[in-house]
């Protein structure tokens, strides 16, 4: 091969790469808040509400602040609350699904340090759409006082 | 004796019961919660024997004269645990004097995780009057089977989370059990019934 092929197949690789990205499903994100921890306690929930403008999936969640994150559902039944982790999250198109603590959130588990309130802990979800591509969405999620009422629960 | 005579008996009876009543007094052995389930006839919780976060051995009896509230969770609960820690120290507020006598004990379901220090400090974000109480496994498994609270590990990568009953569980100020409280209830709904069992005497 060419130097001149290799670049022209670098350059149609290139430019497959750019239109992948500028195909990939739009992800919003909003609301993202941690429960604030106290000194020593390894783990907290992280919650928040995600809108693809396409079919998608919300893969896995990572973050410096945990060495391990999972996504978790919690479901209630005759009084009994059932965890565990999920291997995905569907993101139908243009619904807003809501991380809340009545159902799926994210788990920060091995953190690095106490969270208190108003840290902004960083987030970063990985989003696969219905081709198979992956992109990356940040989030700061601030950290909400481990004491207080959450706004799904107030009536 | 003489028919009449036992009769006279039972209206005395009858009229000293009004008495309690119009003073009120509610002793009877079932009481009606506007939400909650009445335990009144459950014999469940009596004998738990459990260490605070000072080391301190603590039972039912150590309570007397408050108005308990039992609920089984674990610290690395993300929701239903703080929700109803939260939800607990609401209804406090909303209670007025009345939820001064209202003491909130949190047992833990993960004694190997949750140290004493951890718990203390947990409990003491929701309402600094707020008790925690742990104990080896064994001790745990053997309280959570006397309230009837189911709870099994689940495995979460190279770690486990916990599934369990989220009921609370409300004493009278006398140590008989009286009230289940579910997870789906609000703190207004809670304080309302919580309130009802205070009319106990």
């Amino acid at each position: 091969m060419t130097a001149v092929q290799h670049l022209k197949r670098t350059l149609i690789g290139l430019s497959l790469l750019g239109l992948a990205a500028h195909a990939s499903a739009q992800v919003h994100v909003s609301d993202a808040w941690v429960r604030a921890t106290v000194p020593g306690q390894p783990s907290s929930g992280a919650f928040m509400t995600v809108t693809a403008d396409s079919d998608s999936k919300l893969l896995r969640v990572a973050s410096p602040m945990a060495k391990d994150v999972q996504i978790h559902e919690m479901s209630m039944k005759d009084d009994v609350m059932r965890m565990g982790p999920v291997d995905s999250i569907a993101l139908p198109a243009g619904t807003a699904v809501k991380l809340d603590p009545n159902g799926y959130h994210v788990m920060l588990m091995g953190l690095t340090g106490q969270i208190k309130e108003g840290d902004q802990v960083p987030l970063t979800l990985t989003v696969e759409n219905a081709k198979g591509e992956q992109q990356s969405v940040e989030v700061k999620a601030t950290a909400r006082a481990l004491g207080g009422m959450d706004p799904s629960n107030m009536h | 004796m003489s028919t009449l005579f036992t009769r006279r008996n039972v209206l005395t009876g009858m009229g000293l019961l009004g008495l309690g009543l119009l003073a009120g007094c509610d002793n009877s052995p079932k009481l009606n919660f506007k939400y909650g389930k009445d335990l009144s006839d459950k014999i469940m919780g009596r004998t738990f024997k459990l260490k605070n976060t000072q080391g301190e051995t603590v039972t039912l009896s150590s309570f007397r004269g408050l108005m308990p509230m039992v609920f089984f969770g674990f610290t690395q609960c993300p929701a239903v645990c703080p929700t109803t820690l939260a939800r607990a120290a609401q209804a406090k507020k909303l209670m007025g004097r009345d939820g001064e006598t209202l003491q909130v004990i949190f047992i833990t379901l993960d004694p190997e995780r949750d140290t004493p220090q951890i718990l203390d400090k947990y409990v003491k974000a929701f309402d600094p009057s707020f008790e925690a109480l742990y104990g080896t496994p064994e001790e745990i498994a053997v309280a959570a089977k006397e309230f009837g609270i189911f709870y099994e590990k689940v495995p979460a990568g190279d770690t486990y989370t916990l599934s369990h009953t989220a009921t609370s569980f409300v004493f009278d100020t006398r140590g008989n059990l009286r009230l289940g409280l579910s997870a789906s209830l609000t703190a207004k709904e809670c304080a309302e019934d919580l309130l009802t069992v205070m009319e106990v005497c």
